[in-house]
Formats: structure tokens, C-alpha cells, sequence
């Protein structure tokens, strides 16, 4: 039995043929194969939330997925979410304002949790958003900044939406 | 890399999935959703020389509502269930729970099947699954078979699966009118391992408890069926004036008769306590629901 294989992936847009070990964990291959280090890993079984990535559109632990496993998938990590302008992704905007993050290691793993969580339910309450964080463990901010960060990007989208939909109601642009 | 080396098989067919496991014997393991099975491995609490990836099976992603059962597949996700709206108006209890099993990101790999094979005393999924009398389908080389969810568990991370088995389906028979169930546990933190939970299903009849199911969750061997509160509840009359002597007796009887262990967590004499009181809490969340009162 071969203990390498051959896998072929699509990482932030870019796609990668590239042969690994079956023992070698996704986080790993991210990390030192692809060297998108932006990735982060912390426990290394499932608990920190640090090395979380989006695999077909889906948050997952990268630590608890094997390379080979991700055969065929789309990922994203935190190097994919800034526009091919450098602008970044409104998430990353309201931590950067919001002081969501201090030594942001657990940064990358928050920034996904949260984006997933906003495309499910774009108007979370305090709660549900605790809720989400639950399971992505910071050790810096308590937390506080962190939903503070989460609320003012899903108010954010929200104004853009109604803003949009205004001006298309009315068949004007800019103002409202 | 963490884990010892394996033989890594990713089969497209569960034909191909059982021989490759019956031919591993007791060193083969499945990997479905990976959030029991690679935290171990990664701590090496496992060494499996075989394992056998069965996401590549797409006959096990099957969900289906049916009129007198739910059926889920192997591959089918604690998120599938949670985004169902079937499953949630059907079988809520096992929504509920779904609710609390670990984060998104573990909810969207982990599956419902692993969740029952791995049977961790704190996980959610096996008791929810004999409270409703679920049934487990089970298939080997050797054929399937089908066993009752109360004969499935065995003990702390046990249970009746044979070396070249495994669990592709479960079914939960549809709860009749009048039922009202609850889910509840206590953690350290949100979505962390509980240190006690209860699944309560009370089906009432003018006021008259007809069936009682009750079970208690991270007592050390796995779901601990609490027959005897059981008993104590059923055909007996609970309006809202003889629930509060109802439930404290179905809780003297859960603490004398669970077995807890003591851990890092807490002592086994605090977590002996916490289940009289998440019994209480389920029982109590139970019974409004049967009036239809929107609780929890």
C-alpha cells in the first residue's frame, strides 16, 4: 500500500497537484506544502478552533482532516479572503476597527467561524454569535472585541444591503 | 505528522468499504467525519493499521423523512440534521441535542453515525438515539443486521460492533402526538464535553404520563437509560401541581441508581447531583412541551 498519494485542490482560487503522505493532516500541507502560513495551529485535536479553514463553502478543523482527504475540494484560508486589490474582506475591516484582535494568533480561525456564521444568519444576536465563538479559544481579548467586531460587520452588511436595495427601488444611485 | 503510518483506502462503493475492513480485522477503522477518530489518532490513542475513508460513498449521505421513521446515513452530518427543516419539526428532541454537540465547524464534519459507533459517555447522539428507540443497521462482510438501540451500547467507548462492521444507518421511529421531549446539559463551556445531560420524552394522555423515557448522559458507561424514574412517571397523573413531586422522585431515584466516575472535571458525587437536576430540568421542559408551550 502506497503511503503517498496524489492529490489535486483548489486553495483560494489556485489549484494544486501536488503528492503527500496519507498520515500528513491538512493543516500540515497548508502549512508547509502550500506555505500559507497564515493558517495557525494550536492543539492540534479539534479544540482550539485555530486552524480552522472553509473546505466547499464549509468551516472545518484543518487539523482533524487528512491532506488526502481534501482530494477534489475548494479551501479557502485566511490568505483568500482579501480582494486581488489588497482591499480586505469586511470581516477582517471590523476587527482591524473594532480591536478584535491583540497577538492574533486565534485571528485566522475567528475571521472564518465568523464569515460562515454571517452567511447562515446575517443579523446574529450577542448570543448566537458567543455561541459560534465557542469553539474557537482566544487568549488575549476576552472575547468582548471580538463580538463587538462581528456586530458592526453584520450591521455593516446589513446598511449596504438596505442602501442597495433603496436605490434600486427608486432607480437613483448613491444617496438615499 | 502526528499520527502512526497506516494503509489509507478511500473506496467509492461500501462493497469495496467492507472487504478492506473485514480484511483489516481488529486493525482497521473507519473514518467518517474524523472529529473522534483524528483527534485520537493524532494523540496516538489510536494506531489503526488500516483505515478505511468511507466519504467518497455517496449511497451513505442518505437523509430521508419518511412518514413512521427518519433514516440517516453514515455520511450524514450533525449540521445536515440541524439544517432540515423536516427533521427539526419531526424530531425535535434530536434537534435540540444536535444543537449542542460540540461547534459549527465540528458540526458540519462530525457525523451522526460516528457520534453512536465512538459512544463517549458525554456525547449527545446515542442517548437522543435510545431515548426514541432508534435502531442501529449494521453491515459486515458477513451481511447486515439490525439491533435495538438498548443492545447496541455496551459501555464507556463499547459497543456491539464487531471487528469488519459497521454502522450505516440509523432509524428513529417518528414520535406519536402528545409527546413533548427535552435535551439539556451542563458543560464547563458552550460546546465543550458535558458533565452531565438528560434527554426526556414524555407522551401524555389526559393528564396521564402513558410512556416516560428518560436518560442520562456522561455517567461513565455510556447513556444510562434511568429506568426506574421511568417507572415512577408512568401512568401516573402529572398536571402542573403533581409534576414538582413527580420529577423529585424520578431524580431521587436517577442519583441513587447512576454510576459516575470522578475526573479532572469534577468529583462523581457533584456529577451524581447534576443529574438529578438536568433530569429535572428535561423533565420539567418535557411536560410544557406536551401542552405545546414553547419552552427552552
Amino acid at each position: 500500500m502506497a503511503r503517498e498519494q496524489r492529490i489535486q485542490l483548489t486553495v483560494n482560487g489556485k489549484s494544486y497537484e501536488k503528492t503527500v503522505p496519507v498520515r500528513l493532516s491538512l493543516a500540515d500541507f497548508i502549512r508547509e506544502h502550500l506555505h500559507l502560513t497564515g493558517t495557525h495551529l494550536g492543539c492540534e485535536h479539534g479544540v482550539c478552533g485555530a486552524c480552522t479553514i472553509l473546505v466547499n463553502g464549509r468551516s472545518a478543523r484543518s487539523c482533524l482532516m487528512l491532506a488526502v482527504q481534501a482530494d477534489g475540494a475548494d479551501i479557502v484560508t485566511i490568505e483568500g479572503l482579501r480582494a486581488e486589490d489588497g482591499t480586505r474582506h469586511p470581516m477582517q475591516e471590523a476587527f482591524h476597527e473594532n480591536f478584535g484582535l491583540q497577538c492574533g494568533y486565534c485571528t485566522p480561525g475567528m475571521l472564518i467561524t465568523t464569515i460562515e456564521l454571517l452567511q447562515d444568519n446575517p443579523n446574529p444576536d450577542e448570543q448566537e454569535i458567543r455561541e459560534t465563538l465557542s469553539g474557537n479559544l482566544c487568549r488575549c481579548t476576552g472575547y468582548q472585541s471580538i463580538v463587538n467586531a462581528v456586530l458592526a460587520a453584520a450591521r455593516k452588511a446589513q446598511s449596504v444591503e438596505n442602501e442597495t436595495g433603496r436605490a434600486q427601488k427608486t432607480g437613483s444611485r448613491g444617496k438615499p | 505528522m502526528k499520527p502512526a503510518w497506516f494503509d489509507y483506502y478511500a473506496p467509492r462503493s461500501l462493497e469495496d468499504a467492507l472487504r478492506i475492513l473485514g480484511d483489516g480485522g481488529t486493525d482497521g477503522r473507519v473514518l467518517a467525519g474524523g472529529q473522534s477518530l483524528m483527534p485520537m489518532l493524532n494523540c496516538r490513542i489510536l494506531s489503526p493499521a488500516v483505515l478505511v475513508d468511507i466519504n467518497r460513498i455517496d449511497t451513505l449521505n442518505r437523509l430521508h423523512v419518511g412518514t413512521d421513521s427518519l433514516t440517516v446515513g453514515a455520511l450524514v452530518r450533525h449540521a445536515d440534521l440541524l439544517r432540515n427543516a423536516h427533521v427539526r419539526d419531526g424530531w425535535p428532541l434530536l434537534a435540540e441535542a444536535t444543537t449542542q454537540v460540540a461547534h459549527p465547524a465540528i458540526r458540519n464534519r462530525g457525523t451522526v453515525c460516528g457520534s453512536v459507533s465512538h459512544n463517549d459517555p458525554s456525547a449527545e447522539q446515542p442517548s437522543v438515539l435510545l431515548t426514541l428507540d432508534g435502531t442501529i443497521v449494521i453491515a459486515g462482510s458477513a451481511g447486515r443486521r439490525e439491533l435495538p438501540a438498548e443492545e447496541f451500547f455496551t459501555g464507556m467507548l463499547s459497543t456491539a460492533l464487531e471487528p469488519g462492521e459497521m454502522v450505516v444507518e440509523l432509524r428513529y421511529p417518528r414520535p406519536p402526538a402528545g409527546t413533548g421531549a427535552a435535551f439539556v446539559e451542563f458543560a464547563r463551556r458552550l460546546g465543550d464535553f458535558a458533565i452531565a445531560g438528560a434527554a426526556a420524552m414524555l407522551t401524555m394522555r389526559d393528564g396521564v404520563c402513558e410512556k416516560a423515557r428518560l436518560t442520562i448522559v456522561g455517567m461513565g458507561e455510556g447513556p444510562f437509560r434511568a429506568r426506574a424514574a421511568e417507572e415512577v412517571l408512568t401512568a401516573r397523573r402529572i398536571g402542573r401541581k403533581e409534576s414538582k413531586d413527580a420529577f423529585a422522585e424520578a431524580a431521587a431515584r436517577v442519583t441513587a441508581t447512576v454510576d459516575p466516575v470522578d475526573d479532572v472535571h469534577t468529583s462523581s458525587s457533584y456529577r451524581r447531583h447534576l443529574a438529578g437536576v438536568m433530569a429535572v430540568r428535561a423533565l420539567e421542559t418535557a411536560l410544557a412541551r406536551t401542552r405545546g408551550e414553547q419552552v427552552g
